[in-house]
């Protein structure tokens, strides 16, 4: 394996409105050093996406962004979303995830009805108005590409969709809590090539409105998609720049190696 | 020997144990019940057990097993639900875990015998229970709890860890999600111990020899008040059950249709048993149908 100085690194400024940003973040599992000073802007309303290889840090890192890891490892450093800390002990970690929401690599629909997965955390959260329910229901179905294929069976189980439309419910089920961020966590590794065109379509769509980050294996997928690039290579963020850049010119041999595949 | 001929022989083999355990279990099912069932009628049901001549009933019997089996569930079950989440859900992996998994494994590997000594000394002696039904379903919350335990945090922890993540990710409390994410979706598998457990429940005999008690005093079916001495209801009157009643007509009885009353009564356990599994299955169906809109 290539070894590379992880001094040398290229973090673009971002000149436009900042949606979440970390300030030298760390990341410990018990002993070993998973996230070294991990200190990254990201971009309201744009597609950021966080490549590199397995094991390089990228999902860990996006779990920190709510609080995901945090029966897993011990997370350093700040996280700033509106002015404020969310790492910090006293914030309500709840609260941060209804900001912040998260969709996985593996579908992961709730065994309930495909309307009562949409349904389920809202309630929860209070929302108990049937119009306002209804509405977020179609909306959110409707903002991740699902409604037309699943308006007619919202009584049946979720576990009767494909793989690709669990995925797209599980999006909705994320935008229906109305959050400013969405992350995901390589949502289409593990669906077949046409769900995984309706997912990145759907992105696309989504963050108009949303902020999207989101980690991914496949290289192309990031540069269809994504306005910002971030390089991770053994816990290090290498590079971060506007998707454009690092994929034509990128600034780091590192980067360079990893994007030509003449990589490890 | 080529791949084709050895996975035929595995196949064989495979088949061939199946079939020793299911010819196993036929034949002593059916032994019971083609030796009981003929002796199984309404009059047998619905009399009281006689001491010393023939044509007694089991009614007593039967029913006593009955409500010792829901007095011990319900005392059991809530214990073992929140010991079963905890390990399955809140429990550290660090050695007091390690040590309260290998209690639990000693307790359920006990003896019914030794379950129903120490439920003598300490209820029935020590706590003035007397033989009672309540002492009984103590004793044999003891003999369930760890099966049950162990049976209910491996159905939650069958659950897959990513419905976990959805309900943390959507901003839910961790209780939350355990009690309307997992939990549901364990429900399959917690049933299925419970029916186990049930059944254990009913056929036992030795765990409920010194604490239920070996006679079965009349009461009346009327009285609906469990706190009157002659209620059907009264926990603290003795209980003998029907397993009890089959070990007591094989050992010490001295009617003379002993043999027809012990394999009639041994048709109806098994039954009953069969009955419950059947019931709780398609109640367990039906539940998790509705809980998760499957269809």
């Amino acid at each position: 394996m290539k070894t590379y100085d992880f001094n040398q690194q290229y973090i673009s400024k971002i000149d436009k409105e900042i949606a979440i940003s970390t300030d030298n973040v760390q990341v410990h599992y018990g002993k070993s050093h998973a996230i070294f000073d991990a200190s990254l802007d990201f971009p309201r309303f744009q597609i950021t996406s966080l490549i590199g290889a397995s094991g390089s840090g990228k999902s860990t890192y996006l779990r920190c962004l709510n609080r995901m890891n945090d029966k897993i490892a011990q997370v350093d450093g700040k996280i700033l979303y509106r002015n404020t800390d969310i790492n910090s002990k006293k914030i309500n970690v709840y609260e941060v995830r209804r900001h912040i929401g998260m969709v996985f690599q593996r579908p992961n629909p709730f065994a309930k009805s495909i309307k009562d997965n949409i349904l389920f955390a809202l309630r929860n959260n209070g929302i108990n108005d049937k119009n306002e329910l209804q509405k977020r229901l179609e909306t959110s179905l409707k903002d991740a590409a699902l409604w037309d294929e699943v308006k007619d069976d919202l009584d049946k189980s979720a576990l009767a969709l494909s793989g690709g439309q669990q995925q797209r419910l599980c999006i909705a089920r994320s935008i229906a809590m109305h959050p400013d961020i969405l992350l995901l966590d390589e949502p289409a590794s593990a669906l077949d090539p046409i769900s995984t065109s309706k997912i990145e379509e759907t992105l696309e769509l989504l963050s108009k409105s949303y902020t999207i980050i989101i980690v991914t294996h496949n290289m192309q997928q990031a540069s269809r998609i994504s306005d910002y690039t971030a390089f991770f290579h053994m816990g290090h963020i290498i590079e971060y720049n506007e998707t454009k850049n690092i994929f034509t010119a990128p600034e780091i041999k590192a980067t360079e190696d990893y994007i030509s595949g003449d990589f490890g | 020997m080529n791949a084709k001929k050895s996975d035929k022989l595995a196949t064989g083999i495979i088949y061939g144990l199946v079939g020793i355990v299911v010819t196993i279990l036929i034949s002593l099912l059916g032994y019971i019940l083609y030796n009981g069932v003929p002796d199984i009628n309404w009059h047998f049901l619905t009399s009281e057990a006689q001491s010393f001549s023939a044509g007694g009933g089991v009614r007593d019997q039967l029913f006593n097993s009955l409500y010792l089996l829901i007095l011990a569930l319900i005392i059991s079950f809530p214990i073992a639900l929140g010991a079963g989440i905890y390990l399955s859900e809140y429990a550290k992996d660090n050695w007091i875990t390690d040590i309260i998994r290998t209690s639990i494994e000693v307790l359920s590997s006990l003896p019914s015998v030794v379950v129903g000594l120490f439920g003598y000394l300490l209820l029935v002696i020590q706590l003035n229970l007397g033989f009672s039904i309540l002492a009984g379903a103590i004793a044999l919350t003891f003999f369930n709890l760890p099966l049950l335990t162990r049976n209910i945090e491996e159905s939650l922890s069958s659950v897959p860890d990513l419905q976990r993540e959805a309900g943390t990710s959507l901003g839910l409390s961790g209780w939350k999600t355990i009690t309307k994410i997992i939990l549901p979706m364990a429900l399959p598998g917690i049933l299925t111990g419970l029916i186990l457990c049930s059944g254990r429940i009913f056929g036992e005999a030795a765990a409920l020899i010194y604490t239920a008690g070996q006679s079965a005093p009349s009461v009346d079916y009327g009285n609906w008040n469990p706190f009157t001495e002659t209620s059907f209801l009264n926990p603290m009157r003795p209980a003998e059950t029907l397993a009890v009643h089959i070990w007591k007509v094989n050992t010490e009885s001295v009617t003379p249709d002993a043999g027809v009353i012990s394999s009639a009564s041994s048709a109806v356990l098994i039954i009953v048993i069969l009955i419950f599994n059947l019931g709780a299955r398609y109640l367990g169906n039906k539940l998790f149908k509705k809980m998760t809109a499957a269809k």
